[in-house]
């Protein structure tokens, strides 16, 4: 294979962790409505927590981006 | 804008470009667009508290402003570090009001005016490892400036079973020294990421506008507009979300400073 068609396609298989991230996500936020809705007096007091688990779980989604702009413009 | 042949660059945006070039001693520190719109967050900063600061004691509305922010981060600030963390209010807000207003001015439509271009500062590595950096240096600095070498207590943190003491120390060594690299790299890549779909979005509008076939400005144009004030809105969101998390990150690493474990 082409060197640099293996770069787009490694590119392209980069963006499948963009997805996941999106699903982590997606998971951090529906599980804090779970339990908000279950306690509203409760949920004020865990939004810190609750961004602390958004940006851990959306660093990964972001790293899969470096790694597929690493792969078109650096590798 | 680079627009040869149809294909607008989404890298473009994003390139450094001297102002007023100057070399000393053999070092390029070139007054570049960069510097400019760093200039332009910090006026944009300043003008801000300046409107706030005249204590009077009903508010106005600009006052009430800038008391809503500087009381959110002093709130922030005070509920994870704890009475202590007082001191480290000025740092946190600063760290905060910058890369807010710094991504909010890199969302600014400057583009309508011919030859102009925003440039979001914070959209460089260069830039966030800096913040990065002051962020985890003053966590090292207080750290080992309050505990002296029982700082290290950090890395075993309590109930450590001793038959996992060769490992836990590790770890949590390991997701220290990784905080700075996640911090910079977090904001770097969400700005990043986000300026670059913008410009794919607005590449789909004008290049539909500007094709041959008549029927590719309706089909292709008009839903990728829709689509892109939805994404613009989401975008800044996002910038004020990465202000959040990196001010929230910074409070937490402090906490681990001042309080140890």
């Amino acid at each position: 294979m082409d060197a640099e068609a293996a770069k787009l396609i490694g590119a392209g298989l980069a963006a499948i962790g963009a997805g996941l991230a999106a699903g982590g996500v997606g998971n951090v936020f529906g599980s804090f409505l779970q339990g908000a809705l279950r306690n509203p007096a409760a949920a004020d007091g865990q939004q810190g927590r609750l961004f602390i688990g958004f940006a851990a779980a959306e660093l990964l989604g972001l790293l899969a981006f470096v790694v597929a702009m690493i792969l078109i413009f650096v590798a | 804008m680079a627009s040869e042949g149809g294909k607008i660059d989404p890298m473009h945006q994003f390139m450094i470009e001297p102002i007023a070039p100057l070399n000393l001693a053999g070092y390029d520190i070139s007054f570049t667009n960069s510097s400019l719109f760093m200039l332009i967050v910090l006026g944009t900063i300043w003008l801000f508290m300046l409107g706030g600061m005249k204590r009077d004691l009903v508010p106005g509305r600009w006052q009430a402003a800038v008391e809503g922010v500087s009381g959110f981060i002093n709130n922030m600030v005070s509920t994870s570090v704890g009475p202590e963390g007082k001191a480290y209010v000025p740092l946190v807000f600063s760290l905060f009001m910058f890369i807010l207003v710094a991504n909010f001015v890199g969302m600014m439509p400057f583009g309508i005016v011919p030859g102009v271009h925003a440039f979001t500062v914070t959209s460089h590595l260069t830039v966030t490892a800096v913040l990065a950096i002051l962020s985890f240096g003053t966590v090292l600095v207080v750290g080992l400036w309050k505990h002296k070498l029982h700082f290290f207590s950090l890395f075993v943190p309590h109930g450590t079973p001793w038959w996992l003491m060769w490992l836990i120390p590790f770890i949590e060594l390991f997701s220290f020294l990784i905080r700075p690299f996640s911090l910079a790299l977090r904001l770097f890549v969400a700005m990043t990421a986000g300026h670059v779909l913008m410009k794919v979005l607005a590449g789909f509008v004008i290049n539909g506008l500007n094709a041959d076939a008549a029927w590719v400005a309706p089909v292709v144009s008009l839903p990728s507009f829709i689509l892109m004030i939805g994404i613009t809105m989401l975008e800044l969101l996002v910038c004020a979300i990465q202000a959040y998390v990196f001010a929230l990150l910074t409070s937490l690493y402090i906490n681990d400073a001042v309080n140890l474990h």
